[in-house]
Formats: C-alpha cells, sequence, structure tokens
C-alpha cells in the first residue's frame, strides 16, 4: 500500500540546514495498523507529513497503492488527499463553526457527492463512532473524546486508502485514550490501513507493528503481539 | 454558483464578527452614497439649467445682416444691406441637411414704445411676421383657436395669433380675444388664436408676443422683399455648427459680400452654447464619478483589510480543509465571493440610503416650489447598474489579494498554528 525508498528530508534554519530524515526505507502492507514511535525531534512528525502530502521530500521514492507521489501541484496534492488520505490530528482540528454531522461531511463536499446523500452518508459514519446523537451539536459543546471521534469519523468518512494518526491520543486522557484506540482497532479489524505517530508505549502495542524512529533513521521495525484496548474500556 | 453550503458558510463568517462586519460595511455604504449624491446634484444642476433652453430646437441658428466692413465688387466699404425673401431658397438650394428656415420680420423690440391698440388699451409688443415652421423652432402651446398655415401666408390674411401675456394686458379676465382685431400700428388683424411658452428663459417677455403671416406683415408694414433675420434649423444627425459656414458664404455671394468680410453677416449659434453647457455638466459628472469613486476606493480598502484578517484568523480551518482535501481555487472562491457578498451588499444599502435622500430632497422641492437653476436631482437606472458593475469589480479586488494570500499559506504551516 505505502512504499518509501531512501528518503531524505531537510529543513533550512536561517544558515545551517537541519537534516531530519536520513534515508527511510519503510513498506505498509493494506490492512497494517502501524505505530511509529520516537522521541520528539526523532522526525516522525515529518514522516507523517510527507506520507500526508502535506510536505515533500527532497530526494527519495514514494508510491501510494501503486501511484508515485512526485512533485505535485496543490490541486493534485488536494485530489489525491481526498481520495487516498483521511487524517487524525491530536488536536482534534474540527471546524469550529459546523456542527459534527457537517464536519464530517466535509472530504465529502469536495469530493461533490450531492448534499443528501453526503448527509445520509456522514450520518452513518457518526453513527458508527458511536455519535449519532450528537450530529447536530458544535464541537465546543463536544468532550476532547467525542471530538476525536468525530475526527475519526470525517477521516473515515472519504473511504480513504490510508488512515494517519498524528498522536491520536495525545490530547486525551487515558480511559478516553483506550476508547479511542479501541475505535481504531475495530476500524482497523475491517481491514483498514492506519498509520499511527506516538510517543507512548502502550498505545504504541495496541498496533500490530512498531517503527522505531531515532535521529531520522529506522532503527527498530517490528511486528508485535496486539493487545486490545477493549479489555481496558 | 448557488451552493447553499457555500452561502451558509459566508453568512456564518460575516455574522460572527458582526460589528466588524458593519463598520466595514460601512465604508463601502459611505463611497456609493457620496457617489450617488454627488451624480443626482449634478443633474439636478443640469435640469435646472437646461430648462432655461426650454424646448427650443437648440440644434438652430439665427442670422441677420451688419453693415459690409470691405468694399468689394466696387461697392464700398460700410454699405448696408438686407436678406431678400429668395435668399430662403438659395440656401435650400446650396445647403443640404437643414430642416427648417424661417424668415422673420420683427416690428418693436426691448423698450419699444406702444405699437398695439385694443378698445381703450395700448401695449409694447414684438411683432414678428413668420412662416407656420417657426412654431417647431420656437415651440409654443396653443391654446385656443389655431396658429399661422400656408393659407395665411399665401392670401395676405392679416390676421394674429397672440401670448398670453397680450392678452392679459389688452383683453378683460372673461373676454375671449378670439375673432376680435387689435390695432398693430395702425393696421388692424383678426385675433384667430393665443399661445403660451413653456420656455421660461423668456420669463414673461415670452409671453408677450404677436405672430402674424410674415407675407401680410411685409405689406403692412412696406417690407418689400426684405428679410429681418432668419432662424434655421438643422437635421438631426448634422450639426448646424457645422453647416453655419456654408450658409453664411451664400449669403455673402449673394449680396456681393468680401468672402473674407467676418462682420457683415452676424449671426448667433444656439447649438454651440448649448454644446457649451452640455461639456459643463459632462465635467461636473466626472468630478462627482472621480470624488465617489475616491471615497468608495477607502470602504473597498476597508473591506481587503477586513479579508485579510478574516483569512489570518482562519489560516487554521484553511489549513485542515486543505487537509481534508479541498482544492485551492474553491478557498481562493470563497474569500472572493464572501469579498463580492460584502461590498454589494453594503453597496445596495448605499443606494438604498442616497435614494431615499434624494427622495426627501424632491419631495421638499415639490413643496418649496421651484428653485433658481436646480430641478428634480435624480440618478438613472444606468447609473444604478454601473454603481452595482463598480461594486462588484471592486468586491473582487477587495477579495483578490487576502484570496490570494490564503492559499499561499501552505497546509502543513496552518495546521502548526496552535
Amino acid at each position: 500500500m505505502i512504499e518509501i525508498k531512501d528518503l531524505h528530508k531537510s529543513y533550512k534554519m536561517g544558515s545551517n540546514s537541519l537534516h531530519v530524515l536520513k534515508g527511510i526505507n519503510f513498506k505498509v502492507e493494506e490492512g497494517e495498523l502501524v505505530a511509529i514511535m520516537g522521541s520528539s525531534g526523532s522526525g516522525k512528525s515529518t514522516l507523517l507529513n510527507i506520507l500526508g502530502m502535506l510536505d515533500g521530500a527532497d530526494t527519495g521514492e514514494y508510491t501510494l497503492d501503486g501511484v508515485p507521489i512526485k512533485d505535485l501541484s496543490e490541486t493534485k496534492a488536494a485530489q489525491y488527499r481526498n481520495k487516498f488520505l483521511g487524517f487524525i490530528f491530536q488536536s482534534f482540528n474540527l471546524i469550529n463553526y459546523k456542527s459534527a454531522l457537517e464536519n464530517v461531511a466535509l472530504p465529502l463536499y469536495y469530493q461533490k457527492v450531492p448534499r443528501k446523500e453526503r448527509q445520509e452518508k456522514a450520518m452513518q459514519y457518526l453513527d458508527r463512532v458511536g455519535l449519532k446523537p450528537w450530529a447536530s451539536h458544535h464541537p465546543s459543546e463536544l468532550s476532547g473524546g467525542q471530538k476525536q471521534r468525530v475526527a475519526i469519523a470525517r477521516a473515515m468518512a472519504a473511504e480513504p486508502k490510508v488512515l494517519l494518526a498524528d498522536e491520536p491520543t495525545g490530547a486525551l486522557d487515558s480511559k478516553t485514550s483506550y476508547e479511542v484506540m479501541d475505535l481504531i482497532q475495530k476500524i482497523n479489524d475491517e481491514g483498514n490501513t492506519i498509520l499511527v505517530v506516538t510517543h507512548e508505549e502502550d498505545i504504541a502495542h495496541m498496533c500490530k507493528r512498531i517503527v522505531h524512529l531515532k535521529d531520522g533513521v529506522i532503527v527498530e521495525d517490528k511486528k508485535i503481539e496486539q493487545v486490545r484496548a477493549g479489555q481496558y474500556v | 454558483m448557488f451552493n447553499r453550503d457555500r452561502w451558509q458558510e459566508i453568512l456564518e463568517v460575516l455574522t460572527k464578527n458582526a460589528w466588524r462586519t458593519i463598520f466595514t460595511a460601512f465604508g463601502v455604504c459611505w463611497g456609493i452614497f457620496i457617489l450617488i449624491v454627488l451624480l443626482a446634484a449634478g443633474k439636478g444642476l443640469e435640469n435646472g439649467i437646461k430648462k432655461d433652453f426650454g424646448d427650443i430646437a437648440t440644434n438652430t441658428m439665427f442670422m441677420w445682416t451688419r453693415a459690409t466692413t470691405r468694399a468689394y465688387e466696387g461697392l464700398p466699404q460700410g454699405r448696408r444691406f438686407e436678406f431678400k425673401i429668395d435668399d430662403v431658397q438659395a440656401i435650400r438650394d446650396n445647403v443640404p441637411n437643414l430642416r427648417f428656415i424661417s424668415p422673420r420680420n420683427q416690428l418693436g423690440g426691448f423698450g419699444g414704445n406702444n405699437n398695439v391698440v385694443h378698445g381703450i388699451r395700448t401695449g409694447a409688443y414684438n411683432v414678428y411676421g413668420d412662416y407656420p415652421e417657426i412654431i417647431n423652432q420656437d415651440p409654443m402651446a396653443v391654446t385656443s383657436g389655431r396658429f399661422l398655415n400656408y393659407n395665411d401666408i399665401n392670401e395676405k390674411r392679416k390676421v394674429a395669433i397672440i401670448g398670453l401675456g397680450v392678452q392679459n394686458d389688452l383683453y378683460d379676465k372673461d373676454e375671449d380675444p378670439l375673432g376680435t382685431y387689435i390695432k398693430i400700428q395702425g393696421v388692424n388683424f383678426l385675433v384667430i388664436g393665443t399661445y403660451k411658452k413653456n420656455n421660461s428663459g423668456g420669463g414673461e417677455e415670452g409671453q408677450k408676443e404677436i405672430f402674424v403671416p410674415f407675407t401680410s406683415f411685409s405689406q403692412a408694414f412696406n417690407r418689400g422683399e426684405d428679410v429681418g433675420w432668419m432662424a434655421i434649423t438643422a437635421n438631426d444627425g448634422s450639426s448646424i455648427s457645422v453647416l453655419k459656414d456654408k450658409i453664411v458664404s451664400v449669403m455673402k455671394e449673394r449680396h456681393k459680400v468680401h468672402p473674407e468680410d467676418t462682420r457683415a453677416v452676424g449671426y448667433f449659434d444656439l447649438y454651440e452654447q448649448y454644446n457649451r453647457v452640455e461639456s459643463l455638466f459632462g465635467a461636473l459628472k466626472a468630478v462627482a464619478y472621480i470624488v465617489g469613486i475616491m471615497v468608495l476606493l477607502s470602504g473597498i480598502i476597508g473591506v481587503s483589510n477586513i479579508m485579510l484578517i478574516v483569512v489570518k484568523e482562519r489560516t487554521k480551518e484553511i489549513g485542515i480543509r486543505r487537509a481534508l482535501g479541498e482544492q485551492p481555487w474553491s478557498i481562493k472562491k470563497q474569500i472572493l465571493m464572501e469579498s463580492i457578498f460584502l461590498t454589494l451588499i453594503s453597496g445596495m444599502v448605499g443606494i438604498i440610503f442616497g435614494s431615499l435622500v434624494i427622495f426627501g430632497i424632491n419631495s421638499l422641492l415639490d413643496s418649496v416650489g421651484p428653485v433658481d437653476m436646480f430641478m428634480s436631482p435624480s440618478v438613472s437606472v444606468g447609473v444604478v447598474t454601473g454603481a452595482l458593475t463598480i461594486l462588484m469589480v471592486s468586491g473582487l479586488l477587495a477579495g483578490f489579494i487576502p484570496a490570494q494570500s490564503a492559499i499561499r499559506v501552505r497546509p502543513i504551516e496552518a495546521l502548526r498554528t496552535e
């Protein structure tokens, strides 16, 4: 599903440049649930941004579902993001003046799905994350866990190939974190490919594979026994 | 364009910070208000001045003779000459595109002696010997009876049409002048009609005129073939100012006047005067537009500023939306539509207020009666649509820079803004 070869990325910081990613080689099959771990500054967010086409790599190859991702125009990138990727952010990034339902429907709107169909579909996904009764609520009326679940529903709504989660539990207490991870695991069980960036060990162990990043290189890549989050909920 | 979600979003964004939106809108509103009111005031002034021209045919010149200033073909300098009645046909033959040529003779004039008698009353009036066409060049409303016709001309009937002023002077209030006789310099004329002129420029003077057939005038007052002066109107579409040189030179040739004698034939070009007034109002209108648009411009800059702030505030939101896959041009369109919507709405409010003020002035003018040189200020539908077009374009311009800056933000940077 995802294939990366010899990926390099550096940032210019004034006169000296900061080499963040130093040759990443990495492959994700369909249906995997991968945790990308590392301390801050290890380059894990940069990697996720490049995977999410929010940022470009300096050198290296990136193929997503057989499509080479290279030198994209903003328009093309937006199109690919909409079609291939779903984002889940640490700070939820819901749009404040739109209701939960409208937030979930947003990616469908960009796909030009007709209004009625869009709302039906969005409602369906809200139901799947258990928030159907909150459909008309605005983000300010929801708890952190609920917000993240709306964000997950939004990420799923466009039926992307890959879900990218950047510290999805970073802003949540451990109980809600497990609830969110439980949801992510269930989505994965249905066959969706999910990448989770985290620095929390327990969250990482709820995935099926852990990739350790340190100073811009992969130091460890291992398959693990998945810990089900359901047992803590 | 008529996308429900888009409009919903525009309204949400603009009403979220209602006071800020209102203050921004006020700038545009004020600008368009000034523009409309200035244009209306200019129009009012124009209406007032043009009223003085009345409905006189403006594509007209008047021509008369003076003493020659140069000797020519054995004739001395300082010779006086008169136009003759066959000059009219000569002009008609030689100069194309003329609509009316009216030869005229006149008795009386400014400060003239009493020359008209009816019963025991007398008065001093301008008496004109005219052809029937004069009513087209110097329009008047015949209030009773009829105007001159060609039977009067051909049969040299001694008939007269008198103005309302003459009637008021010479007749009792309930006396019908039709069928009565007035004595003009000792000759009796039958009154066959009365008229009233709209032309307020002549004022009282315009109502105190008497028209008699040209031929009877010549015979009664011993003018022979002479023509005192002529009123010449060109066809619509050709300018009398262009034709007048040709007319004057035909006259010079027929009366043996030196071709370079500029004084011998006198004329007054009404069209040129009219054009001068026209161009004055053109300039006035241009000034109104410039001032109005300048004021509007500061409003537009205000809108642009606010849109920049809106974009700045929504940087994160724009980042999210782009991460979710919204096309850059769609974001640009959103910002542009917000800007156009804001300018258009506030502009319309300005137009409405401007119209109310104009309406108020009009009803004030109606209640106090006519004011010198100012009459019914108004703006045409054309001006309003023009103003709306200006608003559309300026809304587009105001939104352009903010929209550009909205899509210049890369999604990753936008998302980083916490």
